[in-house]
């Protein structure tokens, strides 16, 4: 116990070392009549301070869509993206502070995120990650937790995911692959015995781009289990909607 | 005929300019294109000497040098009570992720121990779990709303950011020697006493359903829990 607690502590202390090191800020120069500073990384937190145009402040760093600035007198205050967009570089060129957009899932080429849906009448929750080697075309590793009343599994699966046209909002895709299944009967039934066999899946789904890296996702797969016994099972998985993000 | 005579003045000159390259290209190799390139670098800056400083230092700002602190992850202690087994101490670990100023996903897993039911104390002997059944552990995936952001002051100087948040999820606890589909949902509050440290104060209750004392019935377990995170 005292050893997964040092493990866990060990990273969250590292971090917090790294978080302090100090480097040189990249500096940007002010082209609109004024930057505002607030107090905090939101809408609402309240206009403390004006920097105006000319000057030169720092980027501490940013957090969602804001940025924390350091004017040259030391003030440090909270920018909008939007008025960051306006400033130049020292160079005299405008800030690039492109972020991904839909045509960037072209050159994607990290994908995760997490599912939930139903595996022949238990619950699912399945967590994905793929790389791109095409515009279309990934390799993908899912894990799945099954949760039933009568039994509990886990399985993990490689694939391949062939996304029809990438860069249409609402985008099918078409998918193929094996894996493992793993299933525990749960303790209050007597004839309880653990099997793990393995599963060949085919299967479909839809993307939905929100916004910047992030998707929805929804999808079915029809598994075909390759049991010990005479006949091999068929099962329906549904993962009724996911959250997706690319790199 | 016209057409003709303008497609031959076309090829003538375009012989003209290509086959001087071909030149430049069987002297030099690779390095021909740099060699093409280098005099043009050369008389750019020294024909605007007189304006720009060739000195300057060229930095640019790319989005990778800016330091984005999206993500957080941390420890957190606290005590959950769990459905007729009494309420112990409970300790996991949080990982976050910030999408927008408004929105996050969150992942957290804790550990807990079960005690013993009121059936187990008053007859002494019965015992309906074994020891390791009752360990606790969960874990949860959660999407979680900054619905109150603001700040706190203490005292006249300080003020602090904080928000007031609520998060609902998905997870699985495991819990008598069995995985249960659970979902979670709570409120929580963030004060941030530095840029890239925070302190939760969470409250979660944790849904799912039991057999486990003969009946099928939905089981509750309340858990508060204070935390410390950080950014990064």
């Amino acid at each position: 116990m005292p050893r997964l607690l040092r493990l866990l502590i060990l990273p969250v202390l590292f971090l917090a070392a790294v978080a302090q090191a100090d480097e040189a800020l990249p500096k940007i120069l002010i082209a609109d009549p004024f930057i505002e500073l607030h107090t905090g990384p939101g809408r609402g937190y309240p206009i403390f301070h004006v920097a105006e145009r000319g000057q030169e402040v720092e980027i501490v760093k940013r957090r969602t869509d804001w940025f924390m600035v350091r004017t040259s007198r030391g003030v440090e205050g909270w920018v909008m993206r939007e008025q960051m967009i306006a400033t130049l570089e020292p160079t005299g060129e405008p800030l690039d502070l492109q972020e991904p957009a839909r045509e960037n899932y072209m050159s994607r080429r990290w994908q995760g995120g997490v599912m939930a849906g139903d595996y022949s009448g238990a619950s699912l929750i399945s967590a994905f990650g793929g790389y791109a080697f095409s515009d279309n075309l990934s390799i993908e590793l899912t894990v799945n937790h099954i949760l039933g009343e009568f039994s509990n599994g886990y399985s993990a699966t490689l694939g391949l995911m062939h996304v029809f046209v990438p860069e249409w909002r609402v985008s099918p895709y078409f998918t193929l692959g094996t894996g493992v299944l793993h299933v525990e009967p749960k303790s209050t039934l007597v004839q309880a015995e653990d099997r793990t066999d393995q599963i060949g899946y085919v299967g479909g789904g839809v993307q939905f781009y929100l916004t910047r890296r992030f998707m929805l996702r929804s999808e079915y797969r029809k598994d075909i289990i390759f049991t010990s016994r005479d006949d091999n099972e068929e099962v329906d998985e549904w993962k009724y909607i996911g959250f997706a993000f690319f790199f | 005929m016209e057409v003709h005579r303008l497609r031959l003045l076309f090829l003538t000159l375009a012989l003209a300019s290509v086959l001087p390259g071909c030149a430049w290209f069987g002297r030099g190799g690779d390095a021909a294109p740099e060699a093409v390139a280098a005099p043009q670098a050369q008389t750019g800056p020294s024909s605007e000497q007189p304006i720009i400083d060739p000195q300057i230092e060229r930095r640019e700002i790319r989005r990778a040098q800016i330091d984005t602190e999206d993500f957080e992850v941390g420890l957190y202690g606290g005590i959950l009570s769990i459905e007729d087994f009494e309420s112990h101490a409970v300790y996991g670990a949080r990982f976050a992720y910030h999408l927008t100023e408004d929105f996050f996903l969150e992942a957290t897993a804790g550990q807990s121990r079960a005690g013993r039911t009121s059936y187990e104390t008053l007859s002494g002997a019965a015992e309906i779990l074994t020891d390791s059944e009752r360990d606790y552990t969960y874990y949860a995936l959660s999407a979680g709303w900054n619905a109150l952001p603001g700040e706190v002051f203490i005292g006249k100087n300080r003020a602090y950011n904080s928000a007031f948040y609520l998060v609902a999820g998905i997870g699985s606890t495991r819990f008598a020697g069995d995985d249960a589909f659970t979902v979670s949902g709570g409120f929580g509050y963030r004060i941030l006493p530095s840029d890239w440290i925070a302190v939760h104060f969470d409250v979660r209750d944790h849904v799912y359903d039991t057999d486990l004392l003969g009946k099928k019935k939905i089981v509750n377990n309340l858990e508060a829990h204070l935390g410390l995170s950080i950014f990064f």
